[in-house]
């Protein structure tokens, strides 16, 4: 039925029944908490708590810092942890994809220790590098290594056979090989990586603050969780939201504009 | 399998490269490259594995945890599955349903499973209905997303056919669209079960007294490395032993379809 053809000023049908509802769910949750206070303030936040509570952390302050320094702190960390882990990852999947000697040479040991969820690698982590930042990294490392390799790999292995024994028969070789055949082969799989990469960060990433750290939307949270304010605690969340979201779009941008024979397939 | 190719690739390359592995690992250990407090050999930490098992480490011992944190996830998964499923395959029939969730589905879903931490202690404590809500938060959204593409994948002659039959929507959707949708949302339930348990051990981490999760952050306190690594091994072992449940129903499930 909905085709999104129908549109009033300006915006498809779906935008507007999207807006409908969010506008709705915040008057319900207003009524909830607020106006019948069927649901406890001590449990969930009313609206405006949430607007106190952010007016104190971008005003004041709060666990050891202001919103947009804990903000850049863990956009930071993640931007290191995730791009360490694609520069080592995605040679090494396209590594594994090429040569069948690389893929037997290393795939059992990824195989060992691939079951083995990013988040487990946290304890390990803090007894290795303790509290701070560097042991961060390492799980956010560890959590975007992974999809990395696999879907780079998985990228190379799906190239028509014809490409292949095309540049084969070419003698293609070396860095010719890789930049002309290789990953314009496998793109659309190392960018389907890369996303997942980049939520695996942001995931990782929530759980190391949680765990321990000064500074972070973790940080934030944990220490909300501490004071028992929900107020603080929904805050936190919805930049966890917006951060997660706002990286994904701007990897997406990536990917158009780096494929660009791509784009009319996404949009449609 | 692709992943498992080694097996028929070159066993004697797999070897070296396995080998190399542990040799890199005991010659790290052994010449005290780091030393053995943060560094225990392989086979220790397979012994404390078993060692684990008979003496209680953290209030309990492996197998207890173990099934602490496998009720858990059974829970979290089953509502997930249960909720998550249906709402799909409704979403991919009604359209007005579909306007309506995936608006709010779309705000919720960058929120990573692990930030519900602590609204879910608040909530529902820290024994097992916090956990629980934190597996739900991971392995919901695979699971209604698949069985929606599943449903809307669906080949329009079927449905056709059926409304032509004069089938009304329930029968459609639960003698139409669902048998259609298995594929997909077998697949989802798989991802879903991923991300399902590595919430868990999320949730664990942070708060908890009992579970996989609780046993190697106690380990890590203690500074206790074989612990900490005998854990990751067994919920890394856990977490095979899913799937492989999961691949197993699937395949019984599709059987009929080849």
């Amino acid at each position: 039925m909905a085709t999104g053809t129908a549109r009033i000023a300006g915006f498809s049908r779906r935008t507007w029944l999207g807006l409908f509802t969010i506008t709705f769910a915040v008057l319900a949750w207003w009524l909830l908490t607020s106006v019948t206070g069927w649901v406890s303030p001590a449990r969930f936040p009313t609206p405006i708590e949430v607007q106190v509570a952010l007016q104190q952390i971008t005003t004041e302050g709060y666990g050891n810092g202001l919103l947009h320094q804990h903000i850049l702190h863990s956009l930071k960390l993640v931007l290191m942890g995730f791009t360490v882990a694609v520069l080592v990852g995605v040679p090494l999947g396209l590594l594994m994809g090429y040569s069948r000697k690389a893929e037997s040479l290393i795939n059992p040991a990824f195989l060992l220790l691939r079951p083995i969820p990013p988040l487990a690698w946290i304890p390990l982590a803090i007894v290795w590098l303790g509290l701070g930042d560097a042991a961060k990294i390492l799980v956010i490392f560890v959590a975007a290594f992974v999809p990395s390799v696999i879907n780079s790999y998985t990228g190379v292995r799906n190239i028509d056979t014809p490409v292949m024994e095309a540049a084969q028969m070419l003698g293609i070789k070396g860095s010719k090989l890789v930049f002309d055949v290789l990953i314009p082969g496998a793109f659309p799989m190392i960018f389907t990586g890369l996303r997942l990469s980049l939520q695996a960060s942001w995931t990782t990433l929530v759980a190391a603050e949680l765990i321990g750290a000064l500074y972070g939307l973790g940080s934030i949270l944990n220490q909300g969780a501490q004071d028992i304010y929900p107020a603080m605690i929904l805050v936190a969340m919805v930049f966890v939201g917006i951060c997660g979201a706002v990286t994904t779009a701007i990897l997406g941008h990536v990917e158009n504009r780096a494929m660009p024979w791509r784009r009319e397939r996404a949009a449609a | 399998m692709k992943s498992t190719s080694w097996i028929q690739g070159k066993p004697v390359l797999s070897l070296i490269g396995l080998l190399t592995f542990f040799g890199i690992w005991y010659f790290a250990a052994i010449a005290r490259l780091i030393p053995p407090q943060f560094l225990p050999m392989p086979h220790e930490v397979v012994i404390k594995l078993i060692d684990l098992m008979k003496t209680p480490f953290a209030g309990h011992v492996l197998h207890e945890h173990m099934l602490s944190s496998l009720s858990r996830f059974g829970m979290g998964f089953l509502l997930a599955a249960c909720i998550g499923v249906p709402l799909g395959l409704l979403m991919g029939w009604f359209g007005w349903l579909d306007d309506i969730v995936s608006p709010l589905f779309d705000a919720l879903r960058f929120i990573a499973p692990v930030a519900w931490v602590p609204f879910a202690a608040l909530w529902f404590g820290t024994g097992i209905g916090g956990p629980t809500l934190i597996i739900f938060a991971g392995a919901f959204p695979p699971c209604l997303i698949n069985a929606y593409r599943g449903a809307k994948g669906v080949e329009i002659r079927y449905v056709e056919a059926a409304s032509m039959l004069g089938v009304g929507s329930f029968r459609t959707i639960t003698e139409v669209l669902f048998p259609a949708a298995v594929p997909s949302i077998i697949a989802g339930l798989r991802i879903g079960a991923g991300l399902g348990w590595m919430s868990l051990v999320g949730a664990e981490l942070i708060a908890s007294s009992s579970g996989m999760g609780y046993l190697i952050v106690k380990g890590q306190s203690s500074i206790a490395t074989d612990i900490v690594m005998a854990g990751m091994l067994a919920i890394g072992f856990v977490g095979v032993l899913i799937d492989v449940a999961l691949r197993k129903i699937e395949s019984r499930l599709l059987a009929h379809r080849r």
